[in-house]
């Protein structure tokens, strides 16, 4: 049977130039200025899943994104490597959002995509966290403002014969694994649910020449506050936020030398001492 | 907005083949030049990313685009390894003439599998007697029968041992002054008699094959010939002209690149005197030189794989940025080399690679001398700037 997936996207600076980020220690924001943007690069993985799933039992593949506008490029990108269609969520009303009022606009925009297309999303797939921000916590707030059953770090994924007993019977179960810790969790599913996925589920494939000139025609719609009649004010950006950030400030690695005398047995006391009160060195 | 500009799809494209490249060639290019081993398996990948068949239209298995599409591709690929920038190189100049001069037959026999990466492609013109002297050939079909009988060796061919399908050229006659008549044609793998030869053991540009290729009494079908009898010169010399030299300068032109980055990568990482030696304003002067090579490649050979796509004459911008890219490359490697000091002649980094691919580049395609006397050409014959 067909499945609807939507896709969750992130533009982040690119992580090999992480060395030209600065930060701004008055304004508490993060200089990017002049840095490429790219996917986050486990939402590629979410991407790859999506268009596997529709690969193997039909349906569509739906890309969102809440970002300034210049992230069309990016969404562009995700439509060359063979997304259906792509919606931006775009508005300086958004702007200065924490995980809550991201995850809280993204559901707006999903449900307000499943509206205009008549059928709910099966599977709504993220990374499993961004290069930048780093919290991993997008796809869980996701799946309980969706009300959908939600799932995080999955490594593995497949159809199952076997039917738990939730969910509706005339959709194929999914086997889910997730990493932990010391091991993995092993869990079943029937559609629909929210999964934010791990790198190790595939790998996602490359954009081909002929999925660029495709994209050029594919439906990419960007919509503003106005457009997501439903959710509240009190929800978006800054003011739905309830975390913000503190301090902020890049680490000091200064280095300096110090000279030490005496003979070999008492330098070597005098190193152990220093990498002692520095917690280098535990124990007798 | 520059005086070139790629459009979105064209950044597109280069975002794309860079991503690939990064993963699928840069971690083994260094391998490849020290085994001389052609990755032929990633012909197959090249071929679903559609770089094989780019300039090829979509109703033969293509891509759909151009020569500056064809460009960037060669550049992003020939960034961290020429030596499989030349095997693609290569492998477009034996699908341009199908796709130029072949029957609707030929183009769809060929080309499908061509651009899918099914098959790689070759094209065999040069021979020991010369390569720059394209008239002096001595391989020879005979029609008997109805087919083509073809005796006679090529030489310096690049995807030699490589190539499924390969485009050449033979003496089929004499015209009246008694010049030689060339024409071209198809001859695919494994067709008896047909045999690669001697494997050459190359400077740089190590990562393709090349070789030489035999025929001895090799029966070619009548309906394998390319365009019409005695239209070989033009087919080849078309060939070499616009795609060979061009497709050359976009490989220096990544050359070029490599140089840059890695220019900019050792100035920054090496301290000398406390400081890095980008500090020191003899280093400086050097990092200058090099992006000011790889600046004016760039704007040539785009420049003129434009002029290409807009349908307008492009032999002497080619030749153009082909000597210039090429020269370049051999000059920016060298100066990279000298900045490093002894880590330039250590393996371990690329510049040594970067040189000895440079260095092979030249030949490739026509040496600077004969590029040099296309442009003496046609700027005595009526420059007009």
């Amino acid at each position: 049977m067909p499945y609807n997936v939507a896709v969750c996207v992130k533009p982040v600076p690119d992580p090999k130039h992480y060395d030209r980020v600065t930060i701004d220690p008055v304004k508490k924001t993060i200089t990017r200025t002049g840095i490429p943007t790219l996917i986050n690069p486990v939402d590629k993985t979410a991407i790859e899943a999506g268009l596997q799933l529709r690969e193997r039992h039909s349906g569509s593949v739906v890309a969102i994104s809440m970002a300034p506008p210049n992230a069309e490029e990016i969404l562009r990108e995700v439509l060359a490597m063979g997304a259906d269609e792509a919606y931006l969520l775009s508005d300086r009303a958004f702007g200065g959002a924490d995980t809550l009022a991201t995850s809280y606009t993204l559901c707006h925009g999903l449900r307000k995509i499943e509206a205009l297309r008549g059928h709910a999303f099966d599977f709504v797939l993220c990374g499993s966290e961004s290069a930048d921000g780093a919290t991993a916590q997008v796809s869980s707030q996701l799946g309980e403002w969706l009300g959908y059953p939600h799932l995080w770090n999955a490594f593995a994924f497949e159809e199952i014969e076997e039917m738990p007993e939730a969910g509706d019977p005339e959709k194929k179960a999914f086997s889910i694994r997730t990493k932990m810790e010391n091991g993995y969790m092993e869990w079943r599913a029937r559609p629909p649910f929210v999964l934010g996925v791990a790198r190790e589920l595939n790998k996602p494939r490359f954009t081909s020449v002929m999925g660029i000139m495709k994209a050029k025609n594919k439906p990419l719609t960007v919509w503003s506050r106005a457009d997501l009649d439903g959710a509240e004010d009190a929800f978006l950006g800054l003011s739905g936020s309830p975390t913000q950030p503190g301090e902020i400030f890049s680490p000091d690695l200064k280095r300096s030398g110090k000279l030490l005398e005496g003979s070999a047995e008492e330098v070597v006391e005098q190193i152990v001492a220093v990498l002692r009160s520095n917690g280098v060195v535990t124990g007798d | 907005m520059g005086f070139f500009e790629f459009s979105e799809e064209q950044k597109m494209l280069r975002k794309a083949i860079r991503e690939f490249v990064e993963a699928e060639v840069a971690p083994k290019a260094a391998e490849w030049d020290e085994k001389d081993v052609c990755p032929v398996e990633l012909f197959k990948k090249l071929g679903e990313l559609g770089v094989n068949g780019i300039f090829v239209p979509e109703q033969y298995g293509g891509a759909g685009q151009g020569a500056v599409a064809r460009a960037i591709c060669l550049e992003e690929i020939s960034r961290h390894s020429a030596g499989l920038g030349i095997a693609l190189m290569t492998h477009h100049l034996g699908v341009y003439p199908i796709l130029q001069f072949g029957t609707e037959e030929q183009k769809k026999k060929y080309l499908p599998d061509l651009c899918s990466g099914a098959k790689i492609g070759g094209l065999a013109v040069t021979e020991p007697g010369g390569g720059s002297d394209f008239s002096g050939q001595k391989t020879v079909a005979e029609k008997k029968d109805g087919s083509w009988t073809v005796n006679g060796r090529k030489c310096f061919i690049t995807n030699s041992h490589i190539a499924d399908v390969t485009v050449f050229t033979a003496k089929t006659g004499e015209d009246e002054k008694g010049r030689n008549k060339l024409s071209a044609f198809i001859v695919e793998k494994g067709a008896k008699g047909f045999e690669p030869g001697r494997k050459e053991h190359k400077l740089g540009l190590r990562g393709s094959v090349t070789g030489d290729l035999v025929f001895a009494d090799v029966s070619v079908p009548e309906d394998a010939i390319l365009g019409k009898e005695g239209a070989g010169a033009k087919i080849g010399m078309e060939g070499i002209g616009e795609v060979g030299r061009a497709g050359m300068s976009a490989i220096c032109v990544g050359i070029l690149r490599g140089c840059v980055e890695e220019a900019v990568k050792f100035a920054n990482e090496r301290i000398v005197y406390g400081k890095p030696i980008a500090k020191l304003q003899a280093i400086q002067l050097e990092v200058a030189k090099i992006r000011a090579d790889y600046e004016a490649a760039r704007l040539l050979t785009y420049n003129a794989v434009g002029l290409k796509d807009s349908g307008q004459p492009c032999a002497n911008e080619v030749a153009t940025a082909k000597y210039v890219s090429t020269e370049t490359a051999v000059a920016s490697s060298k100066r990279l080399m000298d900045l490093m000091g002894g880590y330039g002649i250590v393996n371990e980094y690329p510049v040594g690679r970067f040189l000895r691919d440079a260095l092979a580049s030249i030949p490739s395609g026509g040496t600077s001398h004969i590029m040099q006397i296309i442009i003496a050409a046609n700027t005595l014959s009526g420059f007009q700037p």
